[in-house]
């Protein structure tokens, strides 16, 4: 079994650091700083972090302000609360005036778990990448999450960046680069491309190796930034395969499936096959069930393309 | 600050030839919304003429007060306003809401000089003007933060999560201004969604309260700037509730409903004007 790092630690510990170089980075939560893990900033950086209490509208909408104010504004809670309750915060406030608001969602897809449906955030990359201006990014792993908290501060203007609460086992080595419109390609294959995002690039990697061993030759690629996609790299790894298999843990309807199909079918038309949350809300359960009742596991996917 | 009598003179005259401005702009761009306008642009015009610190030279200085419309409806008030600053030409308000112009429907920061947020989505602002005020603090800018919120806008709670947060954070610099006048579109607000009795909520979510005249213009720059200069970083926020009356200044307007989101036809305009003196 794979050694298991947090994405939300990685968050944490990342913020830490950068605020330590830079003075202008403050970071707002809403009561959940302990599960975001924006409480190891809080505890170092106390009078540069806010804790909104329960509400979320006035989080995001206070973090803009404090953007118009010249500050980096990290703003944590969970996805579901995040992008569902404070949607129109986000376009108003973040998005349309282009205001320097990193939103940090933790707690994103059904691996949330035992909560249950309430808190399963399964539908915000649909409705973030919907928004103009919003750069929405999906780590496959802690090290990735590292690189993408340094790329948002560094960059100006708004993020949307999901975390999760699972620990995810390591896709790469160490700290990958960062840059916009980045997919990495993995895995090299010429029967299908699977294209992945967040925990479901290593499940992707693992049915990808024991594809292999039936003759069945994949590519993985990692999607971890959603919006803007790699176009062209998209289409070059389409090109080459018969067929196009994406995964992901959110619902089929507009997030990774949607943005490969738009992509694709305009370019590269290939048959594809959407692995994801097919348009209902689950159920508690422990991440692994739920993964496992939704079809999102190594073999799933390789069910699937058997 | 006491206003001089040839001070308020003066003042008195540029809200008279901003509602001028504001009607003419109304009418042209033949959409917006006349009766707010009408109703705030006494504070506007308090608030750039004799209160804040500003420079129509640098709209980005880093030391100007900041004003956040909350009401972002009230646009055409604030663009008046910014042109008579000088912030960009007069001849520029008749492009109002046309495509393409710098003047949008609704106040937007990165495309027109002088306004420092945007807004539009009601219930929003309080908390912007929060977030301008924390940053400011933590790097010791003496700035004060002007909000206008409308009264119908306090059905929005996220108003009342911002009211928690100023008071929470005691964030001194920071005082909202409600355009208490009593209409939204539906109707009255008393009959729509009552939000009285403002001076005990406001008071009760630990602001300082003081309600004031909305169109005296002596009152309002007295109490805005009595509370801008002895205001502390870290301290009670205020509210101010300006009773006023929606559509001031042109009786056809005054206090109906129904000039809300309704400009100016050409004979309209023409009473208007004349009313104003400025036929």
């Amino acid at each position: 079994m794979a050694e298991l790092f947090g994405i939300r630690d990685a968050y944490g510990e990342t913020l830490v650091q950068l605020a330590g170089e830079n003075r202008d980075i403050v970071a707002l939560d809403a009561d959940l700083s302990g599960s975001t893990m924006s409480k190891l900033f809080a505890q170092k950086f106390p009078e540069r972090f806010f804790n909104m209490g329960i509400a979320e509208q006035d989080m995001v909408a206070t973090a803009a302000g404090l953007s118009l104010a010249g500050k980096i504004a990290f703003a944590s809670t969970f996805a579901v609360f995040a992008a569902g309750r404070a949607w129109e915060q986000i376009r108003q406030a973040v998005a349309y005036p282009q205001t320097n608001v990193k939103i940090v969602a933790s707690h994103g897809g059904i691996s949330v778990g035992e909560d249950g449906a309430s808190h399963q955030m399964t539908e915000d990359i649909a409705i973030m990448r919907a928004l103009p201006n919003m750069r929405v990014l999906v780590p496959a792993d802690a090290l990735e999450m590292r690189a993408i908290i340094k790329f948002a501060a560094r960059e100006q203007g708004p993020f949307y960046i999901r975390s999760s609460r699972m620990k995810f086992p390591l896709v790469y080595q160490r700290e990958p680069d960062f840059r916009l419109g980045k997919a990495d390609v993995l895995r090299e294959g010429d029967a299908v491309a699977i294209f992945a995002t967040g925990a479901m690039v290593f499940e992707s990697l693992q049915a990808a190796e024991a594809l292999s061993h039936k003759g069945i030759s994949c590519s993985v690629i990692n999607i971890s930034s959603l919006k803007p996609l790699a176009e062209e790299t998209i289409i070059a790894c389409a090109s080459k395969v018969k067929k196009v298999v994406t995964v992901e843990e959110h619902s089929i309807i507009g997030g990774l499936g949607s943005a490969i199909a738009e992509v694709l079918s305009e370019h590269c038309p290939r048959p594809l096959q959407r692995l994801g949350v097919r348009d209902k809300f689950c159920s508690s359960g422990t991440s692994q069930s739920l993964f496992e009742h939704c079809g999102l596991t190594a073999t799933a996917i390789v069910q699937s393309l058997s | 600050m006491l206003l001089a009598a040839e001070e308020l003179q003066l003042l008195s005259e540029r809200a008279r030839l901003l509602r001028v401005g504001i009607l003419q702009m109304l009418h042209a761009s033949k959409s917006g919304h006349t009766g707010g306008s009408l109703s705030a642009i006494d504070i506007i015009c308090a608030l750039y003429f004799a209160v804040m610190r500003h420079n129509p030279q640098e709209p980005r200085w880093q030391f100007r007060d900041r004003f956040v419309l909350s009401k972002g409806h009230a646009a055409p008030a604030l663009y008046a306003t910014l042109a008579e600053c000088g912030y960009f030409s007069r001849s520029s308000l008749a492009t109002l809401r046309q495509l393409g112009s710098s003047l949008q429907g609704h106040p937007n920061s990165r495309l027109t000089p002088g306004v420092d947020a945007t807004s539009g989505s009601l219930g929003q602002g309080l908390s912007v003007a929060n977030g301008i005020a924390l940053g400011l603090r933590l790097d010791e800018n003496p700035a004060h933060t002007f909000v206008l919120l409308g009264d119908g806008e306090l059905q929005e709670g996220q108003v009342w999560e911002a009211a928690m947060s100023a008071a929470h954070f005691q964030i001194g610099k920071v005082t909202a201004i409600v355009d208490n006048n009593g209409l939204q579109i539906d109707g009255f607000t008393k009959d729509i969604m009552n939000v009285e009795p403002l001076v005990d909520k406001w008071s009760a979510f630990g602001w300082d309260v003081e309600v004031i005249d909305g169109h005296n213009l002596t009152e309002v720059v007295a109490a805005l700037s009595a509370k801008k200069s002895a205001a502390q970083f870290w301290g009670k926020p205020t509210a101010i509730i300006a009773k006023t009356i929606k559509g001031k200044g042109v009786s056809l307007f005054e206090n109906k409903a129904k000039y809300h989101g309704v400009v100016p036809n050409d004979e309209e305009l023409k009473i208007a004007l004349k009313e104003l003196g400025a036929e």
